[in-house]
This record gives C-alpha cells, sequence and structure tokens, in this order.
C-alpha cells in the first residue's frame, strides 16, 4: 500500500470539509473494497476519511411503509434487523450472503452502492426495490444513480447517507455465487411493489453493470409468476463474458435464477 | 503519522505508526502478538480474524488507525491459565494440521458462538465458516472441533 494520511470524520460536514482540504482524498467505510485495492497498489488516495464513526448515517429506521437504511449501515446489522426482517426478508437474506462472517461485520450498504461492482449484490435490490439514495447534496433515483461498471451519478465530494425505499408487497434475490469470490456470476431481485408495479435488478451480468430487465417486470405486473417470465428474452449481447462463464451462460443464469426468486418471494 | 491507542486482550497498548499500516501489521510487529497470522493478499483466507468490539474482522483488510481507541482480542487473548474450550476441543479432535489457519479459525468459531449460540448444527458450521480457508484438513475435524468447543463454551 502506498503512503496515506487517515482521519476520522465526526459528522458529514465534518466528511466534506476534511475532503474539501485534502489533495486526493477517498472516503473510506468499511474498507472491505477500498483497503484490498490499495494494498494491491492499485488506488492510492493521498487520504482517507473515515465515515464509520458518523452516528447520522447508521441503523435502520422504519416510518409507516418507508425504510431507510443509513449508508454506514452494516451487511451485518442489516442481516440482523429484525424489524426490517418482518417488512422487507428479502434485504436481510441478500445481506447475509454478502461474502462472509467477516466482510460482513465490516462492509456497509453506502460503499457497496457507492462503489457498484458489476458483481456487487446491492444494487440489484436498489433497483428493484426502487430506492431513493439520499447525499449530502440531493435525492437520486436509483435508476439514475448507477451509470455504469464501477460509476454511479456521485460527485468526488458527494457522500451517499441513506438509501430509501418502500416495503414491498414481496421480494426475494436469488444468486449464482461464483464458487471462489462469492461474488454474483448472476444474481436476480425480483420486486412485487404495492403500487402494483413489479421490478427486477440484475447484477454480475450486465457489460455495463447492474440493469433492470424490462420485458419481465412487464409479465410479472401481469401474473407474479415464475411461468409468466418463461418466454421473456434475456439479450446475451449485453452481458459479461469472462473466464468464469461466458455472456450465453449467463443469460441463462439470469433466466433461472429470476424464477427461482419470483418462486422463493414472500 | 497517526498516534493510536487501543485495548489488546485487556491492556491498553499504542503507539506511532504509519497512517497505512494495517491492524495486522500493529499486532505482529508493534505488539510481536504473532498468533494472528496473514495467509493471503487478497482479504480471502481468514487467517489475520480477530476481535474488534467484540466482532470478528479480517485484520489485514482494517487499518490500524481504523481500530484507534477499539478493544481487540487476539489469539493470544482468549487462553485464561488453561486453553479456552475452543482451543481445547481443535487439540482433542485433530483440528488442525499445520495450524497455520488455526488462529483465525478459532477466532471466528468463538465469533460464530457469540452469535448463533452453544448449538451449532454442521450445515450452519460449515457456512459460516465461508471467510476461512484451509489447506491441509479438509474441513471436517474443523467442523467437529467448532461443534465440541460450542457445546464446551
Ligand atoms: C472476501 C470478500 C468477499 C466479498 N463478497 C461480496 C459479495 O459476495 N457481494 C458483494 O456485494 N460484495 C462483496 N464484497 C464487497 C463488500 O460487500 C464491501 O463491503 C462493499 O463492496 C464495499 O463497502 P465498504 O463499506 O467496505 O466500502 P469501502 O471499501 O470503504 O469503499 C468502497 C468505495 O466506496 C466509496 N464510499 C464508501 N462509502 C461511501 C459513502 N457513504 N458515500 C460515498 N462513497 C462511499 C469509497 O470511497 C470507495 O471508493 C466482498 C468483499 C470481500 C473482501
Ligand atoms: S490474511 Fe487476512 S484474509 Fe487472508
Ligand atoms: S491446518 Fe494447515 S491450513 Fe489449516
Amino acid at each position: 500500500m502506498y503512503e496515506t494520511n487517515y482521519h476520522r470524520a465526526s459528522s458529514v460536514e465534518d466528511a466534506i470539509s476534511k475532503m474539501g482540504s485534502a489533495d486526493d482524498a477517498k472516503f473510506v467505510s468499511g474498507g472491505q473494497t477500498l483497503i484490498p485495492t490499495m494494498k494491491q497498489r492499485l488506488a492510492a488516495p493521498s487520504d482517507l476519511i473515515d465515515l464509520r464513526h458518523v452516528d447520522s448515517m447508521k441503523g435502520i429506521t422504519i416510518d409507516g411503509n418507508q425504510i431507510t437504511i443509513g449508508a454506514a449501515t452494516t451487511h451485518a446489522e442489516v442481516n440482523a434487523s429484525k424489524e426490517l426482517r418482518a417488512i422487507c426478508p428479502a434485504i436481510c437474506d441478500l445481506a447475509g450472503h454478502i461474502g462472509d462472517p467477516h466482510v460482513r461485520h465490516m462492509g456497509t450498504i453506502g460503499g457497496s452502492i457507492a462503489n457498484n461492482d458489476p458483481a456487487a449484490d446491492y444494487p440489484a435490490a436498489m433497483m428493484a426495490l426502487n430506492a431513493q439514495i439520499a447525499t449530502n447534496k440531493r435525492t437520486i433515483d436509483t435508476d439514475d444513480f448507477f451509470t455504469g461498471m464501477f460509476e454511479t451519478a456521485l460527485d468526488e465530494d458527494e457522500i451517499v447517507t441513506a438509501v430509501t425505499f418502500p416495503a414491498p408487497a414481496k421480494a426475494a434475490y436469488s444468486k449464482f455465487p461464483n464458487p471462489a469470490s462469492r461474488y454474483a456470476m448472476a444474481g436476480v431481485f425480483v420486486a412485487k411493489l404495492k403500487n402494483g408495479m413489479a421490478r427486477v435488478g440484475v447484477t454480475g451480468a450486465g457489460a455495463d453493470g447492474v440493469f433492470r430487465h424490462e420485458d419481465m417486470e412487464e409479465a410479472l405486473k401481469g401474473d407474479w409468476s415464475s411461468s409468466s417470465i418463461a418466454d421473456c428474452k434475456v439479450d446475451a449481447d449485453d452481458l459479461l463474458s469472462d473466464l468464469h462463464a461466458d455472456n450465453n451462460y449467463r443469460a441463462n443464469l439470469v433466466k433461472v435464477m429470476a424464477k427461482r426468486a419470483v418462486e422463493a418471494s414472500s | 503519522m497517526a498516534s493510536i491507542s487501543m485495548t489488546v486482550n485487556g491492556k491498553t497498548v499504542g503507539g506511532e505508526v504509519e497512517d497505512r499500516t494495517l491492524l495486522v501489521e500493529f499486532i505482529r510487529e508493534n505488539l510481536r502478538l504473532t498468533g494472528t497470522h496473514v495467509g493471503c493478499d487478497t482479504s480471502q483466507c481468514g487467517a489475520c480474524v480477530v476481535h474488534v468490539d467484540g466482532k470478528a474482522v479480517k485484520s489485514c483488510t482494517t487499518l490500524a488507525a481504523q481500530a484507534n481507541g477499539s478493544e481487540v482480542t487476539t489469539i493470544e487473548g482468549l487462553a485464561n491459565g488453561d486453553l479456552h474450550p475452543m482451543q481445547q476441543a481443535f487439540k482433542d479432535n485433530h483440528g488442525l494440521q499445520c495450524g497455520f489457519c488455526t488462529p483465525g479459525m478459532i477466532m471466528a468459531a468463538t465469533d460464530m458462538v457469540n452469535r448463533l449460540g452453544k448449538d451449532l448444527d454442521e450445515k450452519t458450521i460449515r457456512t459460516e465458516l465461508e471467510g476461512n480457508i484451509c489447506r491441509c484438513t479438509g474441513y471436517h475435524n474443523i467442523v467437529k472441533s467448532i461443534q465440541d468447543g460450542a457445546s464446551k463454551m
């Protein structure tokens, strides 16, 4: 790892001001992506601004049908929340299958979506649940937030502070994990929203990162069953090919994961 | 440089370290507690697992400065005169061969019991060991050791 300067932020404002006075700083939350990247010398920020101690960014609040998860909430906390499980078990289950227990104790939802790894799990859930991403500057619709592989709508000095979404009528996430890394080779989050819409978020497979599958959404809106999506086409041209799986294989996996998710949804 | 202070195995320790110092480097090189191992450089093997504020984390993927002010327990902090029940169970059940992964396995195992209780079935243990890799044992006796150790904790 190259040299860096560590700073602990006490509030969102403090983090922004520390960011402003540094040369080439990066925020660090759980560090479960950034620190391995720095160890490989693929990132070399001059300064690190730690968000893990910003109290206003932590915890889960439920207000009627609205769920808000603070950006510095860990995967383990999302997995263990009984209140959240009572109204959206799918997101708790998703969090419980990220990496391993040690990674889940540190890694955060804010870090995961800000990083937008094409194989990360949370982005698929944010897409399907029609989440609003709150930052220190504005609120961003999930459809405008993820802009490509490892790319988001965030500015350099913009912090994700929380995500908010309505509790769905039904939802589930189904992931085919890479046997070695456990990241998704294809992961599909399906959500039947209380306003009658159906949304389908796909991760691990898209050449441009996470995406929605609108044909499946249309089919599920009319009939929430795995048979309704049997004839939907997943276009292999838009999918990733790598040594783990080519794009045609992934296209099939997306369909299989989507069906399993619909069948498992509750 | 970062001036840090934390409690490690019940003792207050501190020092001046480079900001880029990993927690595992601080533990092994500054504190000379070499029970915590480094088995990979990709955050995958779990040989480096310690407890920070009561939770298992990979000390190779945490900066010492991130743990400033925290309570840390390493494998050296478990035994209290006698071996800790989980250590004893690894001994009794032949849960190690070369022993390189063992400190991380035991710290992961005690964390598992803290979160899930003493009654752990084989499937749970195998799933929970996702982040701990062993190149020797084939895991079978590790699972037996954890089940035995958990019941005696
Ligand atoms: C062994 C291993 C296995 C893993 N398996 C999976 C898996 O199966 N599925 C999966 O989805 N992920 C997996 N991960 C990644 C893990 O979920 C990370 O925790 C997550 O991707 C990043 O969250 P973090 O809090 O650790 O972010 P950090 O590593 O701290 O930061 C990541 C990036 O986001 C930026 N950032 C962090 N927080 C904010 C914020 N609030 N606002 C703006 N920018 C921010 C940082 O500047 C950095 O660029 C794995 C990681 C490891 C080490
Ligand atoms: S040394 Fe920490 S995970 Fe391998
Ligand atoms: S006993 Fe040798 S690596 Fe596990």
